[in-house]
């Protein structure tokens, strides 16, 4: 043995670990370049902005009491006693709320260039699981404030969840933890919020990122078929170092943008849930969730015969179910039905944009 | 080979019972009992002067909130204070002399029908007692 102690300690490493196979795959690992590349950071955004809630969380955990006695208390400690409090609580909350803008971009990108197509079908179905855990980690984080808008909104949300015929009040008690919102609600989201999601999120994100690894990023069809025409192979970046670095000022500016926010506009803790008190007027979920507010919203009590929140409630979990077998349904890139799924994609997206504004101008 | 056959499916018969028996309690661990409750069938609302004529409150009716009305000729009415769309809790409006829930914007009247907005069925209603300047609300269990 000679050399350098670090060459040493690598060969020592690499010789137990196997770690030069890591470095040879990010030698090989290649990123297309062309016009709609920019659609590749978002993945890389998010996980960038999930690790920051990882490490806010954690922090936050060290002084927050998940009792309904305790939780608002607790905030209003962390807020305005504990040094940088309102920075790590404020980065928590403001970061959630780009992840989920990223999230849903990032889907839509997905969808729009039509990267779920075959081989990838199983990246989107794990996208969509993703999806899915990062609306219940807002929801369940929602409530641990304890404030009155959280109440009424898990209220709300349980009530939604209740109304699933057969098995509707079997999951509203095993959601509330009993038949009302209480404090066994909120001992129960914080075990959701800080043990059960994350660990599904770990197994089901490290499935995404192996399949993303093992087929590399999707080249859209109409990229494809350019380079076919043109008989060249598309350009490529290598990940690393060039799309590593890049991707890297875009992680920089996400939390330079983080943290300024997170200072001016530090995130509000509202008045303490009374579960006896009216729900506030202005009362509305989370952005996220406002299309959907403002559907069940706008139904009325009956629509022919049935009742306008289960028509509802129905409508979006067809939707969803449809949404999420997208890539077997739209098998033929090219085919004038493939259009079809792109216009599908645009009427999704002007609903969800057009119901969010909504809900802000009406309350 | 049929030996075989016959220890994989004895081996898996154990397998899955010794699953079930690990995911039976857990899945009924998960469920939150049954409290059973002593059904609430009669609350304090107020007392007889707390309440001006078209004016209305919340009280407690057991682990539910209730809403009590005066209106504006003076008698009493008392509701369920959930509203019946998707469980928030509701209030007296004095402006429009109705009955609002603010989640998602349903109206009743003063008498618990539902007239506008999203709620499904109208408010149920309890009955209201005044008896020396305290205001009873009961239901019957």
């Amino acid at each position: 043995m000679s050399g350098l102690p670090a060459a040493r300690a690598w060969a020592w490493l690499d010789e137990r670990a196997g770690l030069s196979a890591l470095g040879e795959l990010a030698r090989h690992k290649r990123v297309p370049l062309h016009r709609h590349s920019l659609w590749y950071y978002l993945g890389g955004m998010a996980l960038f902005l999930f690790s920051i809630q990882v490490g806010t969380g954690i922090l936050l955990l060290l002084y927050y009491r998940g009792s309904a006695g305790e939780a608002f208390e607790s905030v209003q400690f962390i807020m305005a006693k504990v040094p940088f409090g309102w920075l790590i609580r404020s980065l928590h909350s403001w970061s959630a709320n780009v992840l989920m803008f990223v999230v849903f971009a990032h889907m839509f990108s997905t969808f729009f260039l039509k990267s779920y197509r075959r081989p990838r079908e199983l990246t989107w179905f794990t996208g969509m699981g993703l999806l899915g855990l990062m609306l219940a980690f807002g929801f369940s984080g929602y409530l641990l404030p304890w404030n009155t808008l959280a109440f009424f909104a898990t209220q709300v949300g349980t009530e939604v969840a209740g109304s699933v015929p057969v098995v509707g009040r079997f999951i509203l008690r095993l959601l509330r933890g009993g038949d009302q919102v209480t404090g066994g609600t909120l001992t129960r989201f914080y075990g959701i919020h800080v043990a059960v999601l994350p660990a599904l999120t770990t197994v089901v994100l490290g499935l995404h990122l192996v399949l993303v690894q093992k087929h590399g990023m999707s080249v859209p069809p109409g990229v494809e078929e350019e380079s076919r025409r043109e008989g060249r192979a598309p350009r490529t970046l290598p990940f690393v170092p060039s799309f590593l670095l890049r991707d890297a000022i875009g992680w920089c500016a996400a939390l330079g943008v983080l943290a300024a926010l997170a200072a001016l506009f530090p995130w509000e803790l509202g008045t303490k849930a009374d579960p006896f008190a009216a729900a506030p007027a202005g009362i509305r979920p989370e952005w996220y969730f406002g299309f959907m507010f403002q559907t069940l919203k706008m139904l009325p009590g009956h629509v022919l015969g049935v009742e306008g929140e289960l028509l509802g409630i129905a409508a979006f979990t067809v939707g969803a179910l449809v949404w999420l077998v997208a890539p077997l349904l739209d098998r033929r890139p090219g085919h004038p039905a493939s259009r079809a799924f792109t216009v599908l994609g645009w009427a999704v997206l002007a609903y969800i944009v057009a119901f969010t504004v909504l809900m802000y101008v009406r309350n | 080979m049929r030996r075989r056959r016959w220890l994989n499916a004895f081996l898996g018969t154990s397998a899955g019972a010794m699953v079930a028996s690990i995911l039976y309690p857990v899945v009924r661990y998960l469920v939150p009992p049954e409290l059973p409750e002593a059904p609430t069938t009669r609350a304090l609302a107020a007392r007889e002067d707390e309440l001006r004529p078209n004016q209305g409150r919340l009280f407690r009716f057991g682990s539910r909130p209730g809403l009590l009305l005066r209106l504006p000729d003076g008698s009493y009415r008392a509701y369920d204070g959930t509203c019946t769309h998707l469980n928030c809790t509701v209030q007296y409006r004095p402006d429009l002399r109705q009955i609002w829930c603010a989640c998602h914007n349903g109206y009743y009247d003063v008498g618990g029908r539902n007239v506008s907005g999203p709620p499904p069925r109208p408010l149920d209603a309890w009955e209201v007692h005044v008896a020396n300047g305290e205001v009873v609300v009961t239901r019957k269990a």
